[in-house]
């Protein structure tokens, strides 16, 4: 002992050495993997942003012939591809608004209140979300048929404005359940009545989560083919379109505009997540303010 | 509002959404349980005739294809669970000042119309496409190997477009652990793998609960995966409901086996809940 303690003291200490090789491998095991699965994530909307500026001979866009931006200037003089564009835009906007009203309201009911049936209510919110789309859209087929409704864009953005409830209710109720109920406390007893309660406090503070939800269902509208498939008539979305022209060869023009979508959407999540950043700062100051 | 009409407040706030899924979802319900007990076709009108009998016809007739898309649909929420697992452990313990952004990226292949996805993995997973022929070339593969109109085509093309689904509940019940707690662990057991098999998983059950459930459910009954990647020998049962509805007109067949497929569904998750354990997904 004695002597391994004098040893210690004589020599200098080791510079603190690094990790043994095994420990660092098996460190970045988990990153490296994040990272690849990221990017197995990414590879078909690479595939599909590369094939945008194809300069695809003949109808097939399916090998690389030679790069271009003319598609982005082409598709617009396209009115077979643009028109599916525009019933989709116009049904999701339509859609994500009313879905997005609607989901509020019920997330509100669900959270600020007490109520009799709020426990069943509050799972059965989750029914749609658990139902197969296919037998949602294959319901609403078999009521319009019964009733001999004309089926249409009115048709499609029902059936979007159903799916879409209760995203929106789930997602707005996370939010709400979040936040501090003092707040709106504060405000009443200084002398705001409920209404301004609701507007001045209230919602501000549920905003974040009711755009999320909003985009949430924009994003699942845009996106939907199975339940449109059913409703839809002779209305084409654009979903709908691809697909249909995938049987003989997709033009460039539908990368392009999946790619502006992609992009446009994007943009809008990342404008989304630093708002909520911000308000969420806010947030914490006016907690910090009201003690 | 009068005070004393306060109470019905919440149940105006309920009242127009509620509505809407009424008249648009459970409605539609109970016209397609009544069409599936029909008789007749689309040209001579359909009558009501009690016809129980199209449920065990269904059944018999499109066995395989049920079978097969709850084989498929297990086969991908089992792929989703181990590759997205990872992920989001990932993401919530090593993920830092990163993980907004990680998370955003997890979810980026959203943005992009699930057909657009799909079709892209059908150039990619092509015969002579990047990946095989890539493959072919180095000679990893037989020049004769085909991939596309395979069942791991379509289980591949499902398990892609559901990962996400699974990685987001995953990720918010792991982000929902104290550190602390399994560092306690590491401190007291032996080693990384029993804290994690002890502490995180069990911790992390209700995420796998919530991702199984949306990835299955909307797996067994997808029909554009096995459409565009797949042959006639993967045809899912969401194919043969579409098909019979707006191909052939056949709605009290349609109809009976969506009730199937829901009936099945329903069962699938209560056996499921049961086996995990219902008390500790209401704790998460």
């Amino acid at each position: 002992m004695t002597v391994l303690a004098t040893a210690d003291t004589a020599t200098p200490l080791p510079p603190l050495r690094r990790p043994p090789l095994a420990v660092r491998v098996g460190r970045s095991i988990l990153p490296v993997y994040t990272a690849l699965a990221v990017m197995y994530l990414f590879l078909p909307i690479i595939v599909m942003i590369a094939f945008s500026f194809n300069d695809p001979r003949g109808r097939q866009n399916i090998t690389w012939q030679g790069f271009t931006i003319q598609n982005y200037f082409d598709v617009w003089s396209r009115p077979d591809i643009t028109g599916p564009m525009l019933n989709s835009l116009v049904v999701a906007l339509l859609g994500t608004i009313v879905a997005t009203t609607l989901g509020t309201l019920i997330g509100l009911a669900l959270t600020r209140y007490e109520f009799r049936g709020q426990g069943p209510l509050n799972l059965l919110i989750y029914v749609p979300m658990a139902t197969p789309e296919v037998i949602m859209g294959a319901s609403l087929l078999s009521l319009w048929v019964a009733v001999g409704a004309q089926r249409g864009l009115a048709t499609i953005i029902i059936a979007h404005i159903m799916f879409n409830i209760s995203y929106v209710v789930v997602t707005v109720r996370a939010r709400i359940a979040g936040f501090n109920r003092s707040l709106e406390e504060a405000a009443m007893d200084l002398g705001a009545d409920e209404w301004t309660t609701f507007r001045k406090v209230t919602l501000p503070l549920i905003f974040p989560g009711i755009m999320a939800a909003a985009l949430l269902a924009f994003a699942l509208s845009i996106d939907d083919y199975v339940i449109t498939s059913f409703v839809s008539g002779q209305t084409t979305t654009f979903p709908l379109w691809v697909y249909g022209a995938s049987r003989f060869g997709v033009p460039p023009e539908v990368n392009v505009l999946g790619t502006l979508i992609f992009v446009i959407a994007g943009l809008a999540i990342l404008a989304q997540l630093l708002w909520a950043r911000q308000s969420a700062a806010r947030g914490r100051a006016a907690m910090e303010v009201s003690g | 509002m009068p005070r004393r009409l306060r109470w019905l407040t919440p149940y105006l706030f309920l009242l127009p959404g509620g509505l809407w899924l009424a008249l648009f979802f459970v409605v539609p319900m109970l016209v397609m349980a009544s069409v599936s007990l029909q008789e007749g076709s689309l040209g001579r009108g359909f009558t009501m005739t009690w016809n129980f009998g199209v449920y065990p016809e269904v059944i018999s007739t499109y066995s395989p294809q049920f079978v097969r898309s709850i084989i498929y649909a297990f086969t991908v929420t089992l792929a989703t669970l181990l590759l997205g697992y990872p992920i989001a452990y990932t993401i919530a313990f090593r993920g830092g000042r990163f993980k907004n952004i990680l998370l955003l990226l997890v979810i980026a292949p959203f943005f992009t119309a699930f057909i657009i996805r799909t079709l892209s993995w059908k150039l990619i997973l092509a015969d002579n496409g990047f990946l095989l022929g890539t493959l072919k070339d180095i000679g990893l593969l037989s020049p004769g190997e085909h991939v596309l109109a395979t069942p791991l085509a379509v289980v591949s093309g499902l398990t892609y477009n559901f990962l996400p689904f699974m990685v987001l509940p995953l990720y918010v019940s792991l982000e929902k652990i104290d550190p602390h707690l399994v560092e306690a662990a590491t401190d007291l057991y032996a080693n990384r793998l029993h804290a994690f098999l002890r502490v995180t998983l069990p911790l992390s059950m209700p995420g796998v609960f919530a991702g199984s459930l949306l990835v299955f459910i909307p797996a067994v009954g997808d029909f554009i995966n096995a459409a565009i990647l797949g042959s006639r020998d993967t045809t899912m049962i969401g194919n043969v409901i579409q098909r019979l509805f707006l191909a052939t007109n056949a709605y009290p067949e349609a109809s009976a086996l969506g009730f199937v497929l829901m009936a099945a569904v329903l069962v699938l998750v209560a056996i499921y809940a049961k086996v995990v354990g219902a008390k500790e997904l209401t704790a998460g």
